[in-house]
């Protein structure tokens, strides 16, 4: 890894943001058996009502999030458990704070030099659409939209230099 | 194989769930699950649950995967019984960290249920063997 160079301009510099994709797109094939479609430039206004937090630290510092709406997470927990097992918030919650670690463990597991000094908090999910996310991270924010069954799912890096 | 009685540490209880659809998927004869959301917990089970196979995950609250694996020698029924992990750190420094710590398996999330035969069966066996 790098160390003459913060971590929010190397991910400038090396465009992370087809790395954060591929890493989206895996993690709904694997566990879900579903490919996600590219989402066209007004679905990337549409917000979400349900929010997976994971925070990264060491040498890279930051917030990975993934949002969309309550009827994506529970489709999202049906795929990944079964319809029929699926019978609260909670096994909903869980399911997107799952979704979000695996997306931030197989981002970080594909940039080359972060060899286990950067890790994971565990998920945090926020359930809610009425706030404003204000990221103290001030090495800007890489975010994609990609859509799941037709719906729209955010996910988003902020990073700090 | 024998029916098999099995530990499933992870904080996320839709991951235990995926993990046990797996090891069914995987065609393991699964007579138990015993489940736990973290290190403390699963130890705490394993003393009144003596198991035939373990799959741990690494990020947890309260005590965290590798720290499990360093104290499962405290747990006399335990010994000797395999330890395959299951997390997202996939660097090499975990995996090296969890197998001196006395893990047998790494599997990365996300898996296959493929991935989990390839990883578990071999390293259960194993097991089996030497016991039986």
């Amino acid at each position: 890894m790098k160390t003459d160079t913060s971590i929010a301009a190397r991910a400038q510099e090396e465009n992370w943001l087809p790395i954060l994709e591929l890493a989206l797109q895996e993690v709904f094939e694997i566990m879900l058996g579903c490919r996600l479609e590219p989402a066209s430039g007004s679905e990337h206004r549409t917000g979400g009502d349900i929010t997976g937090m994971v925070g990264l630290a060491g040498s890279a510092c930051g917030v990975l999030t993934v949002c969309c709406s309550t009827r994506t997470a529970t489709a999202v927990a049906k795929h990944m458990l079964g319809a029929e097992t699926v019978r609260s918030e909670d096994h909903v919650w869980d399911a997107l704070g799952e979704i979000c670690n695996m997306v931030a463990g197989n981002f970080k597991n594909k940039l080359s030099g972060m060899d286990g000094t950067c890790m994971l908090s565990v998920p945090t999910v926020i359930t809610g659409g009425e706030y404003s996310f204000h990221s103290l991270a001030d090495g800007g924010c890489l975010e994609t939209t990609m859509l799941f069954e037709s719906m729209p799912v955010i996910v988003r890096l902020d990073l700090h230099s | 194989m024998n029916k098999i009685r099995a530990l499933i540490v992870d904080d996320s209880s839709v991951m235990r769930k995926i993990i046990e659809r797996s090891l069914r998927q995987a065609g393991l004869d699964l007579e138990k699950i015993v489940e736990a959301g973290n290190g403390a917990e699963a130890l705490g089970v394993l003393r009144d649950n003596p198991v035939d196979l373990i799959l741990c995950d690494i990020n947890m609250p309260v005590m965290d995967g590798l720290e499990f694996v360093r104290q499962i020698g405290t747990v006399e029924s335990a010994k000797g019984v395999p330890i395959v992990m299951i997390t997202t750190e996939g660097s090499e420094s975990h995996v090296v960290q969890a197998l001196s710590a006395g893990a047998r398996g790494y599997i990365r999330k996300p898996f296959t249920p493929d991935q989990v035969k390839e990883h578990v069966l071999p390293v259960l066996e194993k097991a089996l063997e030497k016991k039986s």
